[in-house]
């Protein structure tokens, strides 16, 4: 479904992707881990189009999406949440989910309908199945953090991907909360089919549900492999325990 | 929404338009004027509201729009002989256009950059209205336009522009509770999450100059049948400067604060300026106490302070 090839970024000098390669089945959960710096989050940005990957392919489908904006992408089936919250804070929960629900109904440059009106009831099921139902008319910067995070997935959700990309979905988290999150992604993989591809620091959570795990490192691709396969190998232990941050 | 409370806030909103309706029967000439020069710029201000609260895009050179609106109607009416009602439904067409190609040049720049070319694109076309004097009538203007018998009165013109501005107004209300306006707000408070979220955020803000363009155009047609007259002062940069004024006044977070922004200062200007040409002394003093105490604008603040009174509407 998803296929990076050769990917590499730089900037003013420092190359923060070289190399890179991944590669994401329909349906699979994978997951990206490497030291701090390793170059995850510029992998999502290059492939959400964020950033402008230097040379390389990024192939969505079989098609080329590697220049393409990001609201092209986003068309694709590729929606993402963010490291650092980013949200529309001044609106409430409700109307952060609607935007995109709005965008992915193509309800964008509708200029006489009313908004009220529109994108209701998905934007209720999209909360409901976050538990967000009771906080849906708070002023989202208002949220604690963890709830920030959820609202993240919940604005992804918004326009239907088939393709979900979770930057770190539960740093800052509680541990009940990263439990919360991690059933979580569960669910969306086996009973909505959304194909999930994230980056996490919890080695434990990323064990638990990827079918495969992709290691960066110094902004190369390691090694992509099935979880025992990463476990076991040595290249991994080095970078992980030889300190190679 | 209940049809109650639908009722509760159009009720009030009809009184107030029936009021205004039969103002010329009680008010004297003078204040009749004012209030229609009032309704004109008030307009004027709300549209640059669009962009400016609702957009959070710092359109500094709204004036030209207004400009371009009021010159064609006066050049329709003066140089073709075409039917003058043309003239008024062209002025929103052309200013839209104006809007178009500035904005298409101006859009991809952000926030600061894309105010200040405005400012450079917009002084450009007040400099070819003030200089061609065989087109414009140059730095001198065009004067005595004869606007349709029916408009052409005080009370004409005051009921013109009154119907205008609350059709106008209904429109943009409507606008700003659609879809697009939810996410012209949306690319205002956060553009890169909008891209991530599918929206062409370039577009959006694109869209939303033309439209805030074509209802300054408008405003701009109000302002030749109400005065009767066209001048290049109408898309100076200071005229420009006072309508953002006008917004931060009365409360860019609010649809019907650039309006009240806009009464507070042709007021100003009309009853401080009888006694002293400085008028713009009291208009500093008065933006700094804004400032210190009323940062969310005059309206901004009154709705604070009443959030639960139901005034919802404005």
């Amino acid at each position: 479904m998803l296929l990076v090839e050769n990917l590499q970024k730089s900037f003013d000098g420092f190359v923060a992707v070289s190399n890179a390669r991944l590669e994401v089945e329909k349906g699979e959960v994978v997951a990206v881990i490497g030291p701090n710096g390793a170059g995850k989050t510029t992998l999502f940005n290059l492939i959400t189009g964020q950033l402008r990957a230097d040379s390389g392919r990024i192939l969505f489908k079989g098609g080329n999406i590697s220049g393409m904006s990001p609201y092209e992408i986003c068309r694709k089936g590729i929606s993402r949440s963010f490291q650092v919250v980013n949200i529309f804070s001044r609106l409430t929960v409700f109307e952060n989910v609607r935007v995109s629900v709005i965008s992915h109904n193509k309800r964008t440059f509708n200029l006489f309908s009313r908004a009220e009106s529109i994108a209701v009831s998905e934007t209720k099921e999209i909360l409901k199945s976050l538990g967000f139902t009771e906080k849906a008319h708070r002023i989202s910067g208002s949220l604690s953090h963890g709830d920030q995070k959820v609202l993240e997935m919940a604005i992804a959700l918004g326009n239907r991907p088939e393709l979900l990309i979770l930057d770190e979905p539960t740093a800052g988290m509680s541990p009940e909360e990263t439990r919360d999150t991690l059933e979580l992604m569960k669910l969306l993989s086996r009973e909505r089919g959304i194909t999930i591809l994230f980056c996490e620091h919890d080695m434990e959570l990323v064990f638990s549900i990827s079918n495969r795990i992709m290691v960066m490192q110094h902004g190369r691709t390691i090694i992509q492999g099935e979880p025992d396969v990463v476990r076991n190998d040595t290249h991994v232990q080095e970078a992980y325990l030889g300190g190679g941050g | 929404m209940p049809e109650r409370s639908a009722w509760k806030v159009l009720v009030p909103w009809l009184a107030v338009f029936v009021l205004l309706l039969f103002a010329p029967r009680f008010l004297p000439r003078f204040q009749v004027y004012l209030t229609g020069l009032i309704l004109t710029t008030g307009l004027l201000a709300v549209s640059l509201n669009l962009v400016l609260g609702l957009g959070g895009m710092y359109q500094f050179h709204h004036a030209v729009f207004y400009g371009i609106g009021a010159y064609t109607v006066a050049l329709v009416i003066t140089k073709t002989a075409f039917s003058p009602w043309i003239g008024f439904l062209l002025a929103p067409v052309v200013s839209a256009l104006f809007s178009l190609v500035i904005g298409l040049i101006c859009v991809r720049l952000s926030k600061l950059y894309f105010g200040m070319l405005q400012i450079s694109l917009g002084s450009l076309v007040w400099a070819v209205v003030f200089r061609w004097y065989s087109f414009t009538g140059g730095d001198d203007g065009i004067h005595g336009i004869p606007v349709p018998d029916i408009i052409s009165s005080t009370d004409g013109a005051y009921h013109f522009s009154l119907i205008l501005t609350a059709i106008c107004l209904i429109v943009m209300q409507r606008i700003v509770n659609s879809p697009f306006g939810r996410s012209f707000q949306a690319v205002r408070d956060n553009p890169v999450r909008s891209e991530a979220v599918g929206i062409n955020v370039k577009r959006v803000q694109l869209t939303g100059m033309v439209i805030s363009g074509a209802f300054a155009g408008i405003a701009g047609s109000m302002f030749v049948v109400i005065e009767g007259s066209v001048f290049p002062e109408l898309m100076f940069w200071t005229l420009s400067l006072e309508i953002i004024i006008m917004c931060l006044l009365g409360g860019w977070f609010t649809f019907l604060g650039p309006m009240l922004g806009a009464a507070i200062i042709v007021l100003l200007r009309t009853v401080v300026g009888i006694y002293t040409e400085y008028w713009t002394l009291v208009l500093g003093f008065v933006l700094m106490l804004l400032i210190l105490f009323l940062p969310q604008g005059v309206l901004g603040y009154f709705l604070e302070k009443f959030k639960r009174g139901g005034m919802k509407a404005v």
